[in-house]
């Protein structure tokens, strides 16, 4: 059991992580603090990812010196390097949460300009009031 | 050049997105006709694509020439060949329709309007088109963001709708995002047809099954099934007229069309249907929405808003259709979220040119409509029908099907649900209809007295052409449902 835990340490740390981001998204009433939450938990995902690209051993960063002998033999061994592809997954992910937080933020300022608050309870009281 | 038609059609609507504000900058008025003119390109491009399709069977694109499934793959089968045409053929209409609507509710942002537009048809098409899961969701995304962008710019109201919007939506594609890691690690592949031929191994590991677990909660969110709704009412209903006649038929439409694929493209139907109870559950959630989306939609005194809920049965329609797991079932269903897309952009665009005359989308307001805009109370007429289920419109065929495939698959409740929602159906149209009718009811001695009995008072034509265009669309699709089921669905139905 406890082999169980610390052997899948990286998927604890990016359930808890997302539990935490879900936890702000649904229950925190400011705005603001919904949308950190919406960015803890993109970046729980994140790291799920990137820590699947983690080989143990003699490993290092995929960045090939001298890939190509001249001959244009390879010599590569992939176990000697982390899996690249997740990484690039994730880059063009972090490029969609960058977008999606600037989004918010632009929503958030619109609605701050409305009603002068960012409190979800006072901006429905508002609407209620109209 | 001929060979190059899968990528032009998502480039055309991409590449004019960014000339779109260049353009603007000399003259405002040319955006307009420069997003008709690249969506008509691309339409002709899938409607090209779809006859090639047709004729000789599946597309394969490679991009840049990289084999799959190290590559991404643009795959056209005839099922994306026919969302891609459906895709691009009404954000077509939509566009042409827009101009009038969008001077009157958003004069300072009509150079903008258009360009995100275009970006929002990009997003649409790419996720018809691709064959590979992470791709899927870049596309996802980029109409989302443009949805989020189109929405948020509506009346009083529509960022705090939008903002909840966010926040769904980001959670339904971050889930998406997760179900694919948890089939990238279990493969080591991304590409769809890749992954199917690779997974039948794992079908009983965890990890495969945590997989179908989040890419179905995502996207139930994307489609707004019914618990999850929530935040398609009040987005749809406050976002601008031309961008909820864009958004509310396809955005749906197109996340029914990608739960199709991941269960019957990347999963095998061995999965879905036998080894797990995905498809008895689909049919419950169906039921559940259908009654729910019908009975919420007759509590509603806004117009807009009613026709929200409407969507959010409609979608009950397909994922049940889906979900009874037999081919008739799945021709209904399919023909549906062509039916559909039809019927609603329909509905919307005639909601879009009472704002525009009327200011108003409250029910309460709409006395004498009749008499003021025949044209385009025709054609919700005509919509309404197609909702209801009255042949020859379109809506009673798909609908017929999906019926039929319940007695095969002998699912009492969701019969009942499919019958009774046509009874609901009924009573919210002919609410309206009658509400319409009712000619000037508390000020009527006024109008005698003056003289002028409702003279007719229509939309502009870039308005009203689209829409009858589309009424007429409704009942052609109603008519000829035996070909287009023929030649096109019979090929798209996954095989069972």
């Amino acid at each position: 059991m406890f082999e169980f835990i610390v052997g899948h340490y990286n998927y604890w740390m990016y359930v808890g992580l997302m539990m935490i981001g879900f936890y702000a998204m649904m229950a925190k009433r400011n705005l603001i603090k919904k949308i950190i939450g919406m960015n803890i938990f993109q970046s729980a995902i994140i790291l799920f990812y990137i820590s699947t690209s983690v080989k143990k051993g003699d490993v290092t960063v995929p960045i090939l010196e001298h890939a190509h002998d001249g001959h244009g033999a390879h010599a590569v061994d992939i176990m000697h390097y982390a899996n690249p592809l997740p990484h690039v997954l994730m880059l063009t992910a972090i490029v969609v949460m960058v977008a999606t937080l600037g989004v918010a933020v632009a929503v958030t300022i619109m609605i701050y300009r409305r009603y002068q608050t960012l409190e979800e309870d006072e901006i429905i009281m508002s609407i209620r009031r109209g | 050049m001929v060979a190059q038609i899968p990528i032009l059609i998502v480039v055309i609507p991409l590449i004019s997105s960014l000339f779109c504000p260049l353009i603007g900058l000399w003259r405002k008025g040319l955006c307009y006709f420069w997003t008709v003119f690249s969506l008509s390109l691309c339409a002709l491009a899938s409607i090209d694509t779809l006859l090639t399709v047709m004729e000789s069977g599946t597309i394969h694109y490679r991009l840049g020439g990289w084999t799959p499934p190290f590559g991404i793959e643009y795959v056209v089968d005839h099922l994306n060949a026919m969302m891609l045409v459906i895709v691009s053929v009404i954000s077509l209409i939509v566009a042409i329709y827009s101009k009038r609507s969008v001077e009157q509710e958003l004069p300072r942002r009509f150079v903008y309007f258009y360009t995100v537009f275009l970006l929002q048809v990009t997003g649409f098409l790419g996720i018809v088109i691709t064959g590979d899961l992470f791709n899927l969701y870049v596309f996802l995304e980029i109409s989302s963001l443009a949805g989020y962008a189109l929405i948020a710019i509506g009346e009083d109201g529509a960022p705090l709708a939008t903002f909840r919007y966010i926040v769904m939506g980001t959670i339904g594609a971050c889930f998406y995002l997760l179900g694919v890691g948890y089939i990238y690690i279990s493969t080591g592949s991304l590409n769809m047809a890749d992954v199917q031929q690779i997974l039948p191994q794992l079908y009983h590991s965890k990890v495969v099954l945590t997989a179908v677990a989040f890419l179905l909660a995502g996207l139930a969110v994307k489609m707004a099934l019914f618990p999850v709704h929530v935040w398609l009412p009040d987005a749809y209903t406050k976002a601008p007229s031309a961008a909820s006649a864009l958004i509310a038929p396809l955005m749906t439409k197109i996340s029914l069309y990608v739960m199709i694929r991941v269960l019957f493209t990347v999963f095998k139907p061995y999965l879905s249907i036998e080894l797990l109870p995905i498809t008895d559950i689909m049919v419950w959630a169906g039921f559940v929405a259908i009654l729910g989306g019908g009975i919420m939609a007759l509590a509603q005194t806004d117009f807009k808003r009613m026709l929200c809920y409407v969507v959010v049965a409609e979608v009950g329609y397909i994922v049940g259709g889906v979900g009874l797991a037999n081919t008739i079932a799945m021709q209904g269903a399919i023909l549906h979220i062509l039916n559909d897309a039809v019927m609603t952009i329909g509905l919307f665009a005639v909601a879009g040119i009472i704002v525009y005359k009327n200011k108003s989308h409250n029910i309460s307001d709409f006395h004498g409509l009749f008499k003021k805009m025949p044209f385009t109370m025709a054609a919700f007429v005509v919509g309404a029908l197609s909702i209801i289920g009255v042949p020859p419109t379109c809506g009673f065929f798909s609908k017929w099907y999906l019926i039929h495939g319940a007695v095969i698959a002998e699912h009492w409740a969701f019969l009942a649900a499919l019958l009774l929602s046509s009874l609901i159906s009924v009573v919210l149209f002919f609410r309206v209809i009658e509400i319409g009718f009712v000619f000037e009811a508390s000020h009527g001695g006024h109008a005698h007295s003056t003289g002028h009995v409702a003279t007719i008072d229509e939309a502009p034509l870039s308005m009203l052409i689209p829409t009858i265009a589309i009424a007429i669309g409704i009942i052609l699709i109603g008519v000829y449902n035996q070909t287009i089921l023929s030649n096109i669905i019979a090929f798209a139905v996954p095989k069972l």
